[in-house]
């Protein structure tokens, strides 16, 4: 017992970082409810996480960018309490972050003495900037870069190696790297993970956050799983599967709430082919039949939403083309909603829903005809149109005048699905339909979901075709006919429910296919 | 620069070395010759070649001092991704007080009138320091309203417009201020190639110290921290924080600048005006600094801008001005074509970030 406690005294005094219980909350939302960390010096460890499950708010309490509301950090054995991510990084905790913080218009020299550049007098000393820059710059393996270009003219890899090159210039202890490969080319990736090896033979701790368990699986010494908030496993990396990593990334039951009438998918209502948007998606094809309901799965980040909006209009288009119905050619929101092609938008406050407005005005709006003679708009006609969703989703609110962001987050979203059916779509893209509502309202949603994918005889109603979104895998398997999984940008073929499952969509999203291809149900590691 | 790059990176390493390090001058000359084309249009449009006169182009060169002076603050300013709106309120605060305490020597009592009577030296000087002085309190009080209250720069800039204007028409006591004797602050922009006894001059004075003022401005941007840090603040403010520069005194700074130059600038404008202390003068110039700062270069969005672009961006405004004058424009279709190249600079001023995005 006393040896027990001495040895856990000795491997604290060894770690470089060291995070115990911290938890944060933001209102209501418990966003880290009890995380441990501990990385050694010259160990990279990689942190892992489904979406959402706390790795950013966790990067934010590391850096300095919100407090901990319990729970303790040691740097060294000191006591860290970073008090803004400036004081973090004086003390050695350097973060680099998937949005690049540089500033475009300077040098890569300016970039990296930022703060801190070395004067001779009042004058710049330019020459020991530049020695500085470049000693720098070959420590991260872009000696061969003059230090006078403009950051901006850089390729995504470089700009992220001069961010690099000044924490490596602050002799930083602990680097933490967001999904450092997110938009880098395979070269890039190289390159990085070869400077990675260096820094941690040079004794620099790196904490290495990512979705991608291949490249965790490369470059990380041990890893730590967080799932809704928590530490819930770890170990090192070289011992473990992937499947167990990621069940313990996964780790949880799909619930019994998901109705599934049965369907018949009827003819095809929306084709895209070979899709390619400005910057994502890179490609990708799908075709949606009425009568039924089609997940994209994916991890945030990987296309999927910028595929939705290029469908509908929102975004350009670099390549392919889409077919609503009999439809083809030009997009734009105005044409999608006359052809029959509505969208529900992740973000409800920004984009989804006018807040100010009342109910009746945000149900109604993509859709003003008839609400008067000519093309006069009645509120009273409004309020009645409004009524009968009210009544038939049902949405609750005091009355159709009530202003829609008093309404709480799972009405406002009935609202925002309510818009499209009182335009009478034939086509739904649904975007995180169930982002940031509580699960008596998801429930309901999801009710009205396969509601519409039925079709009504009784009253008339055909059945809708739908596209959703959706980051909870269960709520994918349980809603949807057939899921395809977007990875880095690209769509994979859409198979039916019953060949998926977390597991496999899980692979799928973090670039794992070839593994699920292999097996018949069965995992096993390359 | 342009999307396709991005991929490849094995051509871009040794291209855009060039390119990045002369696309500044490119973008300079580039200026310049928009500088000469627009000379050029008024030199054959305007009858008898009035216009290529040693007296205009001196008239022009004194003219544009104004806006080039104030123009120097502007230019740093913008480039931290602010604005000021009360430079032209500035030049008019700067031009009363000059004139008020000229005025002195005009009557009163006591040990300071004593003084001046002895050393009728000091009174200038003292002028030009009490200037120079009020319009840096003028802008190191934007700056301290922009960083201290949090409040937008358009907004404190908007309201210190009203304020100073009207601090100068008090000062004043709403009426031209005409000191009792010429000194050599009035004549620091008289003419000096077409004048006999000042041609050795070659420039007027108060243009030497525009030129003075361009270099050491230039410098400032160039070769200290600060005007890295100017820089860095527009470019990415939360970057600039980040790396620990500090934003607020760095934006403090430039702003009390902009008030300092403004004070030379009221300097010239008085002489440039007869040596009147006028609280009415200077109206609209903040619309002609600001669209000498865009047209030299400088992007709204701010990380940009350069010192000798908005030289020529004050240049190219001035024989606008003027010639327009000597076309027998009317002052309406002067200001709606002054207005239109703002808009047109800014225009392009976007086009070309797209294509560099």
């Amino acid at each position: 017992m006393a040896d027990d406690t001495r040895s856990e005294n000795n491997d604290s005094l060894a770690l470089r970082l060291e995070m115990r219980g911290v938890r944060k909350r933001f209102g209501a939302t418990h966003a880290l409810v009890g995380v441990d960390l501990a990385v050694k010096p010259g160990e990279v460890m990689a942190l892992v996480g489904e979406n959402g499950a706390g790795k950013s708010t966790l990067m934010k309490v590391l850096s300095g960018a919100h407090p901990a509301d319990a729970g303790s950090m040691r740097l060294d054995g000191e006591p860290y309490v970073p008090c803004n991510p400036l004081h973090a990084r004086q003390c050695g905790v350097a973060m680099i972050y998937q949005e690049l913080s540089l500033a475009p218009h300077l040098s890569v020299m300016e970039n990296i003495l930022l703060g801190v550049e070395p004067t001779r007098g009042m004058l710049l000393n330019r020459k020991a900037m530049r020695e500085r820059a470049l000693a720098a710059q070959q420590e991260v393996g872009m000696g061969h870069v003059s230090p006078d270009i403009k950051v901006s003219s850089l390729s995504p890899g470089q700009q992220q190696l001069v961010e690099i090159a000044r924490a490596v210039t602050l002799e930083c202890r602990v680097l933490v790297l967001d999904e450092p490969t997110s938009s880098l080319t395979r070269h890039d990736i190289e390159n990085l993970f070869a400077l990675v090896q260096r820094l941690k033979a040079q004794g620099l701790s790196i904490v290495y956050i990512s979705h991608f368990l291949e490249e965790v699986r490369e470059i990380s010494d041990r890893f730590t799983v967080l799932r809704d908030g928590e530490t819930v496993g770890g170990g090192i990396t070289a011992d473990t599967t992937t499947h167990e990593i990621i069940t313990m990334m996964v780790g949880r039951e799909v619930d019994d709430l998901y109705p599934r009438s049965a369907r018949s998918p009827g003819d095809v209502v929306l084709e895209v082919n070979e899709l390619g948007g400005e910057r994502l998606p890179v490609s990708a094809s799908l075709c949606l039949r009425r009568g039924e309901i089609l997940g994209m799965a994916g991890l945030i980040g990987a296309g999927r939403t910028e595929l939705m909006r290029a469908v509908f209009g929102l975004d350009g288009v670099r390549e392919g083309n889409v077919k609503v119905g009999i439809y083809s050619g030009i997009a734009d929101p105005a044409r999608r909603w006359k052809q029959g092609v509505g969208m529900v938008s992740e973000d409800r406050k920004n984009e989804g829903l006018a807040g100010g407005l009342s109910v009746a005005d945000n149900v109604t709006l993509s859709h003003l005809r008839g609400l008067g003679p000519w093309r006069f708009v009645l509120p009273s006609r409004q309020r009645k149109a409004c009524h009968r969703w009210l009544r038939q989703i049902p949405i609750k609110c005091q009355s159709p005048a009530q202003p829609v962001n008093a309404l709480s987050g799972g009405n406002q979203q009935k609202v925002a699905v309510a818009r499209l059916l009182h335009a009478d779509v034939d086509v739904l893209l649904l975007d995180e339909p169930t982002r940031g509502v509580d699960v008596g309202s998801k429930a309901q949603i999801y009710e009205l979901i396969d509601d519409l994918a039925r079709g009504d005889p009784d009253i008339g109603r055909p059945p809708k075709a739908i596209l959703m979104i959706s980051s909870y895998l269960p709520e994918l398997l349980g809603v949807c006919d057939r899921i395809a999984v977007m990875c880095r940008g690209r769509l994979g073929e859409a198979r039916q429910v019953d060949e998926w499952d977390d597991h496999r969509l899980m692979i799928a999203a973090t670039g794992h296919d070839r593994l699920a291809i292999a097996g018949d149900g069965v995992l096993s590691d390359v | 620069m342009s999307d396709k790059n991005n991929t490849s990176d094995v051509g871009r390493e040794t291209r855009p070395n060039g390119l990045a390090f002369h696309s500044g001058w490119m973008n300079t000359l580039g200026r310049f010759l928009a500088l000469l084309l627009v000379f050029a249009f008024f030199a054959v449009l305007v009858d008898g070649g009035k216009f290529y006169t040693v007296r205009n182009l001196e008239n022009i060169i004194r003219q544009s001092a104004v806006y080039a002076t104030a123009g120097l603050g502007m230019t740093m300013v913008i480039i931290t991704g602010g604005i000021d709106l009360s430079v032209g309120s500035i030049i008019a605060l700067s031009v009363v007080v000059v004139a008020c305490v000229l005025d002195l020597s005009a009557g009163g009592v006591g040990d300071a009138h004593y003084l001046i009577n002895q050393w009728p030296v000091l009174l200038p000087i003292l002028a030009v320091l009490a200037g120079v002085a009020a319009a840096t309190l003028a802008g190191m009080a934007n700056g301290s309203m922009i960083v201290g209250l949090r409040l937008v720069p358009f907004i404190v800039t908007l309201g210190s417009m009203g304020m100073v204007r009207g601090l100068a028409k008090g000062i004043a006591d709403e009426r031209d201020i005409y000191p009792p004797e010429d000194t050599w602050i009035s004549s620091i922009m008289d003419p000096t190639l077409t004048s006999a006894d000042r041609s050795w001059m070659v420039l007027p004075p108060g243009v030497w110290l525009l030129l003075v003022g361009v270099a050491a401005a230039w410098f400032l941007l160039r070769y200290t921290r600060l005007g890295r840090h100017i820089y860095a603040v527009g470019s990415n403010e939360e970057t600039a924080r980040l790396c620990g520069v500090r934003v607020g005194r760095t934006k403090m700074v430039v702003y009390a600048m902009t008030g300092f130059f403004c004070g030379l600038a009221g300097l010239m404008q008085f002489s440039y005006i007869g040596g009147v202390g006028q609280p009415t003068t200077a109206v609209m110039y903040e619309l002609f600094i600001i669209a000498a700062v865009i047209i030299g270069g400088a992007s709204f969005s701010g990380g940009e801008g350069s010192i000798l672009g908005t030289l020529i961006g004050a240049l190219i405004i001035t024989i606008l001005y003027m010639g327009g004058q000597q076309m027998g424009w009317p002052k309406w279709v002067q200001e709606m074509v002054i207005g239109g190249i703002i808009i047109a600079a800014v225009t392009l001023d976007q086009v070309r970030h797209r294509k560099m995005v």
